[in-house]
């Protein structure tokens, strides 16, 4: 698979076609934008939080294929989560897309979100793929401070 | 636009472009034969910087290797020298935009200090609350941001002169913005965003009818067409040295004698004072009241030679040329249907931001580098111009001399892969 084929999986396509999870939530009790200065890239994260547990999570805005796939992606993978689980996630994430770690052991973590590990082949890129988690990370932190700073 | 109509035919095309020879000129150029990818890089990324000429490598060399000294202060020999060079380049550029003056060029890092230092100097001076500033619908962040600074320290009010559809400015519109609060124009010539060549002649009468002056963002102008700022009458030009073929770090700011005698310094420091004592401090003259501390120095002599390199080949030249493949582009573009341009002014210089179905210009762009073709996507630091057309970004082709007409073919496939890998 050529690195451009393994960036842009069907699976991506898929979700940047039609994103899941792609609306405004009217009843989120935490909320974030996040912006991509660089390429004008825009989301916003929707959360309901019931005590520590993700029991809804939407997002809108616009984006390039792998921002709203890995938004849509996200969005799959966290709901029902805790926020512990959360934050190992977006960390086992981060590793993955930025090849700090080897693909093998973060993909263990992530599940379906590995089919993003093609984006640590292009470094411009990596800011797309991750300005969907750092935008829910501000959204957790948004009005209450159970989510712990890592970075 | 071009239509079928008044599309150049191969045959005409072959003629009119042999005047500049295009393919013998990328031979000075050593970067163009690299490979990216394993592809030969097709560089269309011109209006966010230009490559160098090896005679501007190796003017920058020869500073280094030669002459190398600072300027304006030492006795000997090698101070002696490079002082000469400087201020030769000083020349080359008053030639280069038929200045009345050597001392009406001031070097700087970019356009964008240019203008920062005639908002901090000029507009800090002279204005104050209820003042306007006009400026276009199409400006680059660096000809709006420095200005709503002024309008927060100065409570000044920002004004903005609207555009088209197609991307021209409406004059007329332009026009009823002047009033007696008026107190500064400044406008961009070329649109690095949109490509549109601004009527700045009349943007300039019309300001000047008002005894308002006139800033001109040249930064994408003075690489592709001929400058005379007598003749426009601009009170102020800037433009930067990297986007002309010449170094980064490097740029200009002419402004008339007028206006830059009776401006406050932008910095203090070394080589802008006459005499300094505690109590009182003296401003050197034009140009070096503004030129505090050391230079860019070899930065500007490779000014010069880019300037050299430039006028050996002509601008006019260069624009015909440029002009001739930004119409054979357009009309490749206009055949894929996906494939739409935002920007139709009539007035073009060779920049086309191009939109591919709703495939975000993000994933154009890295496609595209995969196959060699290196393109600008993104705001092009020209958000408002963005929301003007209600999209997020663009992917951006922009062109130069030495940019030939298989490169646009190289875009064109790459485009089509681009269309292929999203279905």
């Amino acid at each position: 698979m050529s690195e451009l084929d393994e960036l842009y999986q069907e699976i991506i396509l898929d979700h940047n076609k039609n994103p899941r999870n792609f609306h405004k939530m009217e009843d989120a009790n935490h909320m974030a934008d996040g912006y991509n200065p660089l390429c004008g890239d825009k989301v916003t994260v929707y959360l309901h939080l019931d005590g520590d547990v993700v029991s809804d999570i939407s997002f809108d805005g616009k984006g390039c294929a792998i921002s709203t796939a890995s938004a849509s992606l996200m969005t799959e993978t966290i709901k029902g989560k805790t926020l512990d689980e959360v934050k190992t996630m977006f960390e086992s994430f981060h590793d993955l897309v930025t090849g700090r770690k080897d693909p093998m052991k973060c993909e263990v973590c992530v599940g379906k979100l590995k089919v993003l590990a093609g984006v640590r082949q292009f470094p411009m890129r990596v800011k797309c793929a991750t300005l969907c988690w750092h935008t829910l990370k501000a959204a957790i932190e948004s009005n209450e401070d159970e989510f712990v700073t890592t970075e | 636009m071009v239509t079928a109509e008044n599309a150049l035919s191969i045959k005409e095309w072959n003629r009119s472009a042999s005047e500049l020879d295009a393919y013998k000129l990328r031979d000075d150029f050593p970067i163009l034969k690299r490979w990216v990818h394993g592809k030969p890089l097709v560089y269309l990324d011109n209006a966010a910087s230009s490559q160098k000429p090896q005679a501007v490598i190796d003017a920058i060399e020869k500073v280094y290797t030669d002459s190398y000294s600072n300027i304006h202060r030492g006795v000997h020999a090698l101070s002696q020298e490079c002082t000469s060079a400087y201020e030769e380049a000083r020349e080359k550029v008053q030639n280069f935009l038929n200045a009345a003056h050597s001392k009406e060029i001031i070097f700087v890092r970019n356009a964008t200090e240019a203008i920062n230092l005639v908002v901090s100097s000029y507009g800090r001076t002279n204005l104050s609350r209820g003042d306007e500033i006009v400026i276009s619908a199409m400006e680059h962040h660096a000809n709006i941001v420095p200005w709503q600074i002024l309008c927060q320290q100065t409570g000044a009010v920002l004004r903005v002169a609207p555009m088209t559809d197609e991307g021209e400015l409406q004059l007329d519109e332009y026009k009823k913005l002047l009033n007696d609060k008026t107190r500064f124009v400044s406008i961009v010539h070329i649109s690095n965003a949109l490509g549109t060549i601004n009527p700045i002649r009349d943007i300039i009468a019309a300001a000047h009818d008002r005894g308002v002056p006139v800033l001109i963002d040249g930064a994408q102008s003075a690489p592709h067409t001929s400058i005379d700022v007598q003749e426009l009458d601009c009170d102020f030009f800037v433009f930067s040295g990297h986007k002309l073929y010449g170094p980064s770090g490097i740029g200009v700011l002419y402004g008339k004698t007028e206006f830059l005698d009776s401006m406050p310094p932008y910095q203090g420091g070394g080589d802008m004072i006459s005499y300094v004592s505690f109590e009182k401090t003296l401003y050197n003259d034009l140009p070096y009241k503004f030129e505090a501390g050391t230079p860019h120095i070899a930065g500007a002599i490779g000014l010069g030679a880019a300037i050299d390199y430039l006028t050996s080949i002509g601008l006019d030249s260069i624009a015909a040329y440029e002009q001739e493949l930004l119409e054979y582009a357009t009309r490749a573009l206009a055949e894929i249907p996906e494939v739409r341009i935002i920007g139709a002014a009539k007035e073009k210089a060779a920049v086309i931001s191009f939109l591919i179905g709703d495939i975000h210009p993000h994933d154009v762009g890295t496609i595209l580098d995969q196959q060699g073709v290196a393109i600008r996507t993104g705001h092009h630091c020209a958000q408002p111009i963005m929301d003007r057309f209600g999209i997020p970004a663009t992917a951006r082709a922009s062109l130069a001399f030495y940019n030939t007409r298989e490169e646009i073919d190289a875009l064109i496939a790459g485009i089509k892969k681009v269309i292929e890998v999203f279905g």
